[in-house]
């Protein structure tokens, strides 16, 4: 176990999570607000086929990483139309946009199936690229990388810091009271879907147009459940999620690195342990009612009329 | 702020409330009430539960419009539609239920109610705002601390706060000091006294005369949706508001006294019973209770003293923190609800609809449910229907009830969907029969019913616990009465040797 | 007196739910169709023709008909392992979950006990689906009913972990010489049969009967008057002495089990091995086709066969007319939009 092996796992575990935490910290706003969205995956997948698609044409990949973001809000904006405007069920809607994502993104992406892009380009740090080239190139990263942190950062800042994160947390904890002090609920439960949609569409983005730079149908691989649970597992929390999208993410990349020194640990094992270890706090710190889940996650706002 | 020098002579109220009425599906809630609200005052708004305090001051705050009648504010027609206008108006409520949200911080509270917040929150400063009104009226709470872990007192003065931060002019407090300890109670009464010397017009609405008397300047006693008086303080008396509060005589209504057999094995009892709570719950302390077969024992008290508590502690749901609870001599403290009711213990709850039916289920269905061991055929495949609709008619014949067997219990009226339990729960002779608010609202017809029906079972040698707020009902029918208030027996007696006056005394918290 | 008349009026009443039913399953269709035809017309492609096309393929003829039994059988299963629970207001999200650890064990008992003859090997491999289903939902029952964690959460965390666990054991003891991904073919022993030289196998039947079963244990037996007990009104049903906790545990237990039994069949019946990563949603789309039709066995029945027709269609829309299968997923995505959207249809509907 080298330090460049360290090292290199720490790098793919950056590549991988980075469309990860975008995604989660998306989902952490919603489930803020009051809402669960199953449906990322489908999300995801329409984002990252139309942001694909579009970098394939135009060959700008900047292009194809906005149209992924207006994709996502989007998506979750059918989301809010049915939970909120509609009243149903959030599971099953959530469900049912899965399933929509599944053949959109399979539509929209066909013809480009196989197709080659440039990617994002990537970047290294001033600095890095004085290291030997070995380390350096495990370092060159692209902007959505770097701005991974600073989103967390941004997130974070903007449900604790602002007049209008407070309004969503309270929309989320107890819509009724957050009626009685004059905020309109389904205003921001949209607000939030949609600021939720522009995340993950990012990370989707970053998915097919920066680190596997293709498409195929599925290629999100659940990570929209993924995202669900490291939602739980960082407690609703933009800061705490950065450290879980590494954990998640790094678990195929730190069993290479096991079995390099002689453990055998399966990855598929391996993977498993971030959701074991949720369930597991979950239980031992008081169950639902004190694990700082939003109150009102799951309920659907029926107003007062 | 108010201004807090000319407030010796101040003729004009600030809000007039004239001829105000409010009738929900038929029962008169409010019935021309006029109520003037001085500034730098305390206001009492006195009554029972179910006198129409709390229709009344949700009027004022715009949740509900009354059906006729004006508020008017400084001598000027006032109109409020919604909560939005009463807070424009600058009056204030805290709830009952108190609107915190347990997740976020006494200051977060606090800031989501503020009018005039920055979009860029400045935390500290809504801290500081909060530190300073509290030195200045003596709420003392912690800005930082979640919500979650404030006791019940310190809610309320967070909601306290809330409304001195946005400006309200006029506080309304709904039963502020029901689940407040004693020590609290005085907390919170002080911090009145020092908001009504700042010039703040306050509204108390309660039920406890001890604290009328304490700091009150004006009262004004409902009964029945209507005002059966407004005094000053100096015009008050204990004697003079219970006479106001509670209706004088009781109309007779021929029940026999029962057996009481006093030398037979109680069937229920309670020693040193105590209970923890809850949130808002009254929590049960040292209760010591028995009751007899063929005897019945009222507990007279206004709601949220303890009754909830009391009712599901003898049923099986909530078990004694301390304390035991014996059935014939046994000890069933922890035993489950299946087990005491095969014992023979039944409930009749006051809100048969919530608490004791299956909404979509017809009678018949919700009557075999009790006891579907019992009509379990094949070992649980079918269920004798037959046999179980011949019982429920038998018990409906003796009680002389009619019910519609396969109507859906939704669809049934409040009088007919308690008749509906009562025939349920005595079918099967039981021993023990809990009746909780047996008759809230129901009609005379289904009330009269019901009391038969009570009777006839204690003839049979029942024992009965009968939670009422209706004095009038508790003295006809008991064999002997309880008083719970705040959570404790202060008085037993037998109905004879005591009157109105006396309970009413302790059912309002003065004597204790 | 009145009970005639009441007994009348029953009969009315049962005449006017079906005629809403019907109604309301045709509308949902029918709107989702003009949605669908959209979108085709989009792609170039003739509606009318493409939807004459899936009717014909489907419904005109034997195979077709066969093909869209094959299709509803997992469904009715799912659908129902997440009825059940639902009748005690239990969310039971997990299904694709405990399908994925009643295929594994399934599969286990197959590759360990090849050489029993068929009469003892499949019903041992029922077992060993329920088993391993029933063991996945009782860990969330258990949480729930000690009041922990909302079954809905736990449910969802182990349906990312089934598949792991499945691709654990695939990848690394039971792979064939020639694929990593999935175990050598089962052997015949291990198969379910089949009907009538078609695809359907006997989980059609186990599934019809299941659904049978549980429509009587609800309607007639104790047990299901307790749980219709607990699900309309769980405050009264605790008043009655309805012992809340124990249903919970055994509902969710009961869900898993029927779970598990949709996965054995997969892997028996229809694979005939075990792929790591085979149910592309096949446990969501039975909460989904069970939150549709309310939880009602006949419900399930209809709307998992309209489902059937859908995805059997659009698999032959695919062959046809050159669209990706996966596209056939707006058209049922569509469906679900309509009902979903449709709040007033669905309020008058509910019963539990």
């Amino acid at each position: 176990m080298t330090l460049l092996s360290i090292l290199g796992v720490l790098s793919s575990a950056i590549f991988s999570g980075t469309s990860l935490l975008y995604t989660t910290l998306g989902e952490i706003i919603d489930q803020r607000s009051g809402t669960v969205n199953l449906g990322l995956e489908g999300v995801l997948l329409v984002s990252a086929s139309a942001g694909f698609a579009l970098t394939s044409i135009t060959g700008q990949p900047y292009l194809g990483l906005l149209l992924a973001m207006l994709a996502g809000g989007l998506m979750n904006l059918v989301m809010g139309y049915l939970t909120v405007t509609r009243r149903a069920n959030q599971l099953a809607s959530g469900l049912a946009l899965m399933f929509f994502g599944f053949g959109l993104s399979a539509w929209i992406g066909r013809p480009y199936v196989g197709a080659k892009i440039n990617g994002l380009p990537r970047i290294a740090l001033p600095g890095i690229s004085n290291l030997p080239v070995l380390y350096a190139s495990l370092f060159r990263f692209d902007l959505l990388i770097y701005l991974a942190v600073p989103a967390a950062v941004l997130v974070w800042w903007l449900l604790f810091r602002t007049r209008w994160g407070l309004g969503l947390r309270a929309v989320g904890e107890s819509a009724d009271i957050a009626f009685a002090s004059g905020r309109n609920p389904r205003r921001i439960r949209y607000q939030a879907l949609f600021a939720g949609g522009l995340l993950a569409g990012l990370g989707a983005a970053h998915l097919s147009i920066a680190y596997a730079m293709n498409w195929t149908e599925y290629m999100t691989a659940g990570r929209g459940f993924i995202a669900v649970a490291l939602v739980i597992f960082s407690k609703w929390h933009p800061l705490r999620a950065i450290g879980g999208a590494l954990l998640f993410s790094g678990a195929v990349a730190f069993q290479l690195l096991l079995q390099s020194s002689g453990f055998q640990i399966s990855p598929f094992l391996l993977s498993t342990i971030p959701y074991v270890v949720t369930i597991l706090v979950l239980v031992l710190w008081g169950g639902t009612r004190r694990h700082s889940a939003p109150a009102s996650l799951g309920r659907v706002y029926q107003g007062s009329e | 702020m108010p201004d807090a020098t000319s407030t010796v002579s101040q003729p004009q109220p600030l809000i007039r409330l004239r001829g105000i009425s409010k009738t929900f599906a038929g029962v008169v809630a409010n019935d021309h009430i006029d109520l003037d609200i001085y500034p730098a005052e305390i206001h009492a708004l006195l009554g029972e539960n179910g006198a129409g305090k709390s229709t009344l001051v949700k009027i004022l705050y715009g949740f509900y419009g009354a059906d006729s009648g004006g508020i008017e504010l400084n001598g000027r027609p006032l109109s409020i539609r919604s909560p939005h206008d009463a807070r424009a108006a600058n009056i204030g409520l805290v709830f009952q239920d108190l609107a915190l949200i347990p997740a976020f911080s006494v200051a977060e509270n606090v800031a989501l109610f503020l009018p005039d917040l920055d979009p860029v929150i400045d935390i500290q400063q809504v801290c500081s705002r909060l530190n300073a009104l509290s030195e200045q009226y003596g709420l003392q709470v912690d800005p930082q601390q979640a919500g979650a872990a404030l006791s019940i007192g310190e809610m309320q003065k967070v909601e306290i706060l809330k409304l001195l931060m946005s400006n309200a002019r006029v506080l309304i407090l709904d039963e502020p000091t029901r689940v407040l300890a004693p020590h609290e109670v005085d907390s919170l009464l002080a911090v009145l006294r020092n908001l009504r010397s700042a010039g703040y017009a306050i509204v108390l609405i309660t039920h406890k005369l001890n604290e009328v008397l304490a700091c009150a300047d004006r009262v004004t006693v409902l009964r029945r949706g209507r005002v059966s008086g407004t005094l000053l303080r100096k015009d008050a008396t204990e004697a003079g508001l219970i006479d106001l509060m509670f209706e004088k005589g009781l109309a007779s209504l021929e029940f026999e006294r029962g057996g009481g057999s006093g030398s037979e094995t109680p069937v229920l009892e309670l020693r040193g019973a105590s209970t923890q709570t809850q949130g808002a719950d009254t929590p049960l302390a040292d209760l010591e209770l028995e009751i007899r077969p063929g005897e019945i024992v009222g507990v007279a008290g206004v709601s949220g003293n303890g009754q909830k508590e009391l009712a599901d502690l003898l049923l099986g749901i909530t078990r004694c923190a301390s304390g035991r609870k014996l059935l014939y001599g046994e000890d069933v403290s922890r035993e489950s609800v299946r087990t005491l009711r095969d014992r023979g213990v039944r409930f009749i709850p006051e809100n048969p609809l919530a608490m004791a039916s299956i909404p979509f289920m017809s009678v018949l269905e919700n009557f075999a449910l009790t006891d579907s061991r019992l009509y379990a055929r094949w070992g649980g495949m079918r269920l004798d229907w037959p046999a179980a609709e011949r019982d429920l008619i038998a018990s409906a014949e003796k009680l002389q009830f009619t019910i519609p067997i396969y109507a859906v219990a939704r669809s049934l009226s409040g009088g007919n969907l308690q008749r509906m339990v009562i025939v349920r729960e005595l079918a099967r002779n039981p021993r023990l029969i809990l009746a909780s608010y047996l008759t809230r609202g129901l009609d005379v017809q289904s009330a009269q019913a019901a009391r038969t029906a009570l009777v006839q079972a204690r003839a049979e040698g029942c024992a009965i616990l009968l939670i009422s707020e209706d004095l009038e009902e508790l003295f006809s029918l008991s064999d002997r009465l309880l008083v719970l208030y705040g959570g404790r027996i202060v008085g037993s007696f037998q109905p004879a040797e005591t009157s109105v006056h006396a309970v009413g005394h302790l059912m309002t918290g003065s004597g204790v | 007196m009145g009970d005639r008349a009441e007994a009348a009026g029953r009969f009315g009443f049962l005449r006017g739910r079906i005629l809403e039913a019907l109604i309301r399953y045709g509308f949902m269709v029918l709107s989702a169709l003009v949605l669908f035809a959209i979108i085709l017309l989009i792609a170039g492609k003739d509606p009318i023709q493409s939807y004459r096309d899936i009717l014909t393929s489907t419904l005109g003829s034997a195979y077709g008909l066969s093909e869209v039994l094959v299709a509803m059988t997992p469904m009715l299963l799912t659908a129902l392992a997440v009825a059940l629970p639902s009748r005690i207001v239990l969310i039971n999200v997990g299904v694709e979950g405990q399908l994925y650890m009643g295929a594994c064990l399934a599969t286990w008992g197959a590759l360990t006990f090849s050489g029993l003859p068929a009469w003892i090997l499949l019903p041992w491999m029922i077992v060993l689906g329920m088993i391993g289903g029933s063991l996945w939902a009782f860990i969330p029952g258990l949480l729930r009913a000690l009041g922990l964690v909302n079954e809905t959460i736990t449910t969802l965390l182990l349906n990312s972990v089934a598949p792991m666990i499945v691709s654990f054991f695939v990848f690394g003891f039971w792979h064939s010489p020639m694929d990593t991904n999935k175990t050598p073919n089962f052997v015949p022993a291990a198969r379910l049969p089949t009907l009538f030289g078609t695809r359907i196998d006997v989980s059609l039947l186990l599934a019809l009967a299941l659904l049978l079963i549980f429509w009587l244990l609800t309607r007639y037996t104790r047990w299901g008057l307790e749980m219709r007990a607990i699900g309309g009104n769980p405050q009264a049903a605790l008043r009655n002495g309805i012992p809340v906790k124990g249903y919970v545990i055994a509902a969710m237990c009961v869900g898993g089990a029927i779970a598990g039994l949709a996965g054995m069949a997969q892997v028996s019946g229809f694979y005939g091995v075990l792929l790591a990563n085979f149910s592309r949603g096949t446990g969501y789309m039975g909460f989904l086709i069970s939150w549709l039709a309310g939880g009602d066995p006949l419900g399930i029945v209809l709307t998992s066969f309209v489902v059937a027709v859908i995805t059997t269609g659009g698999n032959l829309l695919q062959l046809t007319r050159d669209l990706p299968y996966a596209v056939i997923n707006i058209l049922l995505a569509f469906t679900l939009f309509v009902v979903l959207a449709r709040p007033s249809l669905r309020r008058r509907r509910r019963t539990a």
